[in-house]
Order: C-alpha cells, then sequence, then structure tokens
C-alpha cells in the first residue's frame, strides 16, 4: 500500500513539464536580474555594500601600511563581515532587493502580468527568489572581495603572499560563504514578510531586533535566526567589548556544516510557507 | 473538444472582500462569441473578471474556463489572454519588449516569440517606431494598445478585455471592435467590459447584466429585452402619414406614448403589449390609410435594458 503510494507520487512528478519549467524559471529569472541590478532605484543598495571599500581604499591611500598592523587589519575585516555585513548591509540590502520583488510589482500595479502568464505561481516565486540571490550575492560578495583585496593590497609582497597562499584565502571563502548564506537567509524571510504584510519594515525592524537578542535565548529559540548560524562560520572570532558583545559572541558551538546545514534547512522552510502564501495571492491593488 | 469543456461556467460563485461584497450567488454558463459585461461602478464585472482569469479566487462555488482551473497556471494561460484595467507596465520597457517578455514565459523559442510579438503589434495597429519606444512615454490610448497586444499575442481562445475601449480614439476603437467582432467570429470567447454601450452593443452576441453583485439578466440582447416584459417597447415606424398612425394607434389602451421622428418621416410609439401592437399595425397596413416602409425596435439594445433594468442611461459604468 505504502509503496504504491510512493509510487504513484513519483510517477506524479515523473509527469510534470520539468522542462518547460526551467526554461520559465530561467527566463523569468534574467528578467528579473536585469530589472534588479541594472535600476537607478539600487544605487543606495550598490551605496550599502561598497561602502566599506571606500573606507578602506581611502585608509590604504592615506595610512601607511607596515607589516605588523595586518593582524590588526584581519580583525578590523572580521568585524566589517560579521556586524557590518550580517547585521546591518546585507540586512538591509536584501529587504531592499527582496521587499521589492513581490510588494514592489504589487504598489507598481505591474504583478498581474505575471500572475497572468503561463508559469506556476512556485515557478514564479522561485525565479523572483533566485533573480534577488544573485543580485544580493553579486554585489556583496563583489563588495566582499574588494573590501579584502584592499585590505591587504597595501602590504605589498607580504599581503599578496597572505592572500594568496597564507590564511587569507581561505578567510575570504568563509566571508564568501557567509554573504552567500546570508543573502538567501535574509532574502527568503524579507520575501515571504513582503507577502505577509503591506508594509514589511515593521517586521523586519522586530527579525532585526530578534536577530540582536537571539544569542541570550534558549538554544531552540536560536535555530530560528539567520545571524546565528552565521557566526559558527566566521573564520576569524572578533573580540568584542560591551553592547557589541551580543552581536559577535558564540554561544552553543557548533560544526560549519551543522551550521550550513540548518541554516539552509531554514531557508527551505521559509520558502515552502512563502510558495503556500503565493498560491493563495489576490491581486487586489485598490486595498494593497 | 467536449461541448462542456468549450464554455466558462461561474457555479453559484460568490465573492466577499472582507465584508464587503463582490459578486454574490453568480450562476453563468457562456458560450463562444462576444459577451458583454454591463453594469454600473462596482458592480461587480471587474471581479468577475478577475473571477474568471484566477486574479482571484472565489469564496464560495466555482469557476471553470474551458474545463481548466487557474490553478493549473500552465495550460489555463495558454488558453486565456485578459487585458486587465490596470494602467501601469514594468519599468523602462519598451512596447516590444513587454510583448516579448510576455511571450517568452510561454516556454517558445525567441524566434516564434519575436514572429508573435510583431504579429500582435500588427493587429493592434501599433507602429513599428511606436512599439520600440519606452511605455513611460506612450499616450493612454497606446498603453491600451500595448495592453491589448499582450493578452492577444498568444492567440489565446478566450480573450477576456476589461474596458478595452479606454483612451482609444474612435478610429482605433473602430478598429478594435472590428478585431474584436472578428475573433468572436473565429469561435473565440471575447468577453468585454465597457461603459460605452452602443459601441460594444453592435458586436455582442450575449449581454451580461449585473449591478450590486448580483447577476440581473443574461442572454442574447433581444432575447433579454423580450423578457422585460413589465417594460413598455419602443417601436420605430417609418412611414409616409406618421401623425395619422400615431392617432390611430393611440387609441388604443396598450400604447403609451408617441414621439414623431425628427424628420418628420416616421413615429416612435411605445407599447405595452408588443404582440397586440403588431396585429394592430397589420390592419393599418392592410387598411391602405398609412403607407409604411419599415418597423424597427427602437430600444432592443444593451443601453435601453441597462435603463430599464438598472437605472441609470447605461454611460456612468
Amino acid at each position: 500500500m505504502m509503496q504504491q503510494s510512493v509510487g504513484s507520487a513519483i510517477g506524479t512528478l515523473r509527469q510534470q513539464p520539468w522542462s518547460l519549467w526551467w526554461i520559465q524559471a530561467r527566463r523569468l529569472s534574467r528578467i528579473e536580474i536585469r530589472r534588479n541590478l541594472f535600476t537607478k532605484r539600487a544605487w543606495w543598495i550598490y551605496f550599502l555594500a561598497f561602502i566599506p571599500a571606500v573606507i578602506i581604499f581611502i585608509h590604504l591611500l592615506f595610512d601607511p601600511h607596515s607589516g605588523q598592523n595586518m593582524g590588526d587589519d584581519t580583525q578590523v575585516l572580521a568585524a566589517i563581515v560579521q556586524v557590518y555585513y550580517v547585521r546591518l548591509g546585507i540586512f538591509f540590502g536584501c529587504l531592499g532587493i527582496f521587499s521589492r520583488l513581490i510588494r514592489g510589482e504589487m504598489i507598481e500595479r505591474s504583478l498581474h502580468y505575471y500572475l497572468l502568464s503561463p508559469v506556476r505561481r512556485e515557478v514564479i516565486l522561485l525565479s523572483k527568489f533566485f533573480a534577488g540571490a544573485v543580485t544580493s550575492v553579486v554585489l556583496f560578495g563583489a563588495a566582499v572581495i574588494a573590501d579584502f583585496v584592499l585590505m591587504y593590497v597595501g602590504y605589498g609582497a607580504e599581503g599578496r603572499d597572505y592572500m594568496l597562499h597564507g590564511p587569507g584565502f581561505g578567510q575570504l571563502e568563509a566571508y564568501l560563504l557567509i554573504a552567500v548564506l546570508a543573502c538567501l537567509g535574509y532574502g527568503s524571510l524579507f520575501l515571504l514578510l513582503s507577502l505577509m504584510f503591506r508594509n514589511p519594515m515593521p517586521g523586519a525592524m522586530l527579525l532585526l531586533g530578534w536577530e540582536a537578542i537571539n544569542p541570550v535565548m534558549p538554544s531552540l529559540l536560536q535555530k530560528f535566526s539567520v545571524a546565528s548560524y552565521l557566526r559558527h562560520l566566521m573564520p576569524v572570532s572578533v573580540p568584542a567589548e560591551g553592547v557589541f558583545a551580543l552581536l559577535t559572541v558564540e554561544t552553543e558551538p557548533v560544526s560549519a556544516w551543522v551550521a550550513v546545514l540548518g541554516l539552509l534547512g531554514l531557508i527551505v522552510l521559509v520558502l515552502t510557507y512563502t510558495c503556500y502564501r503565493m498560491r493563495r495571492l489576490e491581486i487586489r491593488y485598490t486595498t494593497d | 473538444m467536449n461541448p462542456v469543456n468549450d464554455t466558462i461556467c461561474f457555479e453559484n460563485v460568490s465573492k466577499f472582500y472582507g465584508e464587503v461584497l463582490g459578486v454574490n450567488k453568480v450562476s453563468l454558463t457562456l458560450s463562444p462569441g462576444v459577451t458583454t459585461l454591463v453594469g454600473p461602478n462596482g458592480s461587480g464585472k471587474t471581479t468577475l473578471m478577475n473571477l474568471m482569469t484566477g486574479l482571484v479566487q472565489p469564496s464560495r462555488g466555482t469557476v471553470s474556463v474551458l474545463g481548466l482551473s487557474p490553478s493549473n497556471a500552465t495550460e489555463f494561460f495558454c488558453n486565456v489572454g485578459y487585458c486587465a484595467q490596470f494602467d501601469s507596465f514594468p519599468r523602462g520597457l519598451t512596447g516590444f519588449q513587454f510583448v516579448l517578455d510576455s511571450l517568452m514565459l510561454f516556454g517558445m523559442s525567441e524566434e516564434d516569440a519575436y514572429h508573435l510579438t510583431q504579429e500582435s503589434m500588427e493587429r493592434v495597429q501599433l507602429s513599428n517606431e511606436a512599439a520600440h519606444r519606452k511605455i513611460a512615454g506612450y499616450s493612454k490610448g497606446m498603453r491600451q494598445k500595448i495592453r491589448l497586444a499582450q493578452a492577444v499575442a498568444h492567440h489565446p481562445r478566450v480573450l477576456v478585455l476589461d474596458e478595452p475601449l479606454n483612451g482609444l480614439d474612435p478610429m482605433a476603437r473602430a478598429e478594435s471592435l472590428a478585431l474584436f467582432q472578428e475573433l468572436g467570429r473565429q469561435g473565440m470567447h471575447v468577453i468585454i467590459s465597457s461603459h460605452i454601450l452602443d459601441e460594444v452593443d453592435r458586436i455582442a452576441d450575449r449581454v451580461v447584466l449585473i449591478t450590486g453583485g448580483y447577476l440581473i439578466a443574461q442572454g442574447n440582447i433581444h432575447e433579454v429585452r423580450q423578457e422585460v416584459r413589465d417594460k413598455p417597447m419602443q417601436v420605430l415606424i417609418r412611414c409616409d402619414r406618421p401623425d395619422l398612425l400615431a392617432s390611430k394607434m393611440f387609441a388604443v389602451n396598450h400604447c403609451v406614448e408617441a414621439r414623431l421622428h425628427a424628420d418628420g418621416n416616421g413615429v416612435f410609439l411605445r407599447t405595452g403589449d408588443i404582440d397586440e401592437f403588431y396585429r394592430l399595425l397589420n390592419e393599418i397596413a392592410v387598411e391602405g390609410l398609412v403607407k409604411i416602409e419599415a418597423v424597427a425596435p427602437a430600444d432592443d439594445n444593451a443601453n435601453a435594458i441597462y435603463q430599464y433594468l438598472i437605472g441609470s442611461d447605461g454611460v456612468a459604468s
């Protein structure tokens, strides 16, 4: 009996037009990436992503580098990623990118064109999510690489050696993984918030507060936080005092792969519920 | 195709927006051809169209279009095109890009999509130069045309048009109406809501009257008019002695109003008993006192029915 129902479920899945969905998803993502990346309205997200690089560049121009400072700069870079990007830059950047995907189109009264196309709503949603993820990862990934290079390039041969042959490259990989996961994690949450609320900003502020106080929560509740997973992936620990300790403290030690899988699991859970909301979405621009 | 699957069916459909009624207990079956939705503002016309295309879901009842449900988007929207009344577009696109992007989502090749986009531009008479301009710089009429182009580009079998003549100049209006009529003749479903009843009336195979969310009447315009038996019908009679005809007709009880035509060669007569009216008219014709050239119902149109049933003039829909 059980085997029969599993067999029928597999049969049903096989009958679905996967190749068509794949083509539609690719084309829809292309349209969305074009809209997200190459629009004047995205300037402030570029600003959020690249402002640390600009500051590091100014520092590079006016402050002479010596080998003794490299350890400090490594700490500074770790703090930029953990405190600025994860808590602010990527958080608000993703708020701008992902909440615009559905809610922005409702405000502009153009979402119905997608809903009247022969594309399953789940495919629309996941393609939009993918486009948002590509946009945010390209912007913040490029920004993290720029920060990294600018931070060490002033040290000349020693800096190059640190970046290419020393621990620097591994740190960069970890920072990029953190940036990617942060974009996916916050992106999925903001996409859901934008489907649930006309103005996702209050919800985003609550999320920001939740992420801030999460380290002092019981371990079960810590599993429902993006930043708590990302903390475990930091290659360099950031010493902090006072209220900033809340942003960098590592609570329960968790291995990197558990953190990655845990966060991916959370993202899948959020996206599944978002698909359910999308399926029930009605176009009523006058009330939205 | 199964005949059941060639219709649009509403089965006891109700839609509530919170406590606000959209439509209530609508049961309706539409066969291919041109159907006009008529009703005043807020009567539920757009709600019916949105229910038909899955933009809103019924609170009660079921809607099926050609036997398909909007939840099966892939098959459903290959067969349905909807030109909604929202006058908005994705930012930064030219008219051509807008239609091309829509078609690309059907999974067809770029070449086919390009070809169909060009064809749809020609169908709505949008020039090549205009098609490659940004939509943001379009006039209202051009925006209306590009929405129509997008709705018809994939050759749907059901075309739903919410106020499609808004913003069009008389020439474009006539062209659009000719297109709708042609599509209806080809066996397509063309569902139109419009407040320019005089024009739409000419091409409609049937009318659906709705007010306050309730379906008032539906069917062929002449049949619906026949159903409104409590309202006197007006008939225009072209003859050589309209004053004499009016006096003879007015002598009987069922004739309640007579009005001479402006050119003096005809009379409008309003009667409460159309069968008795025609019988008497035949007698007068046989007597030979009045030479009758033509007889035609003068209020057998959607506008008049609209006035009778809804109590409005049919213009401010």
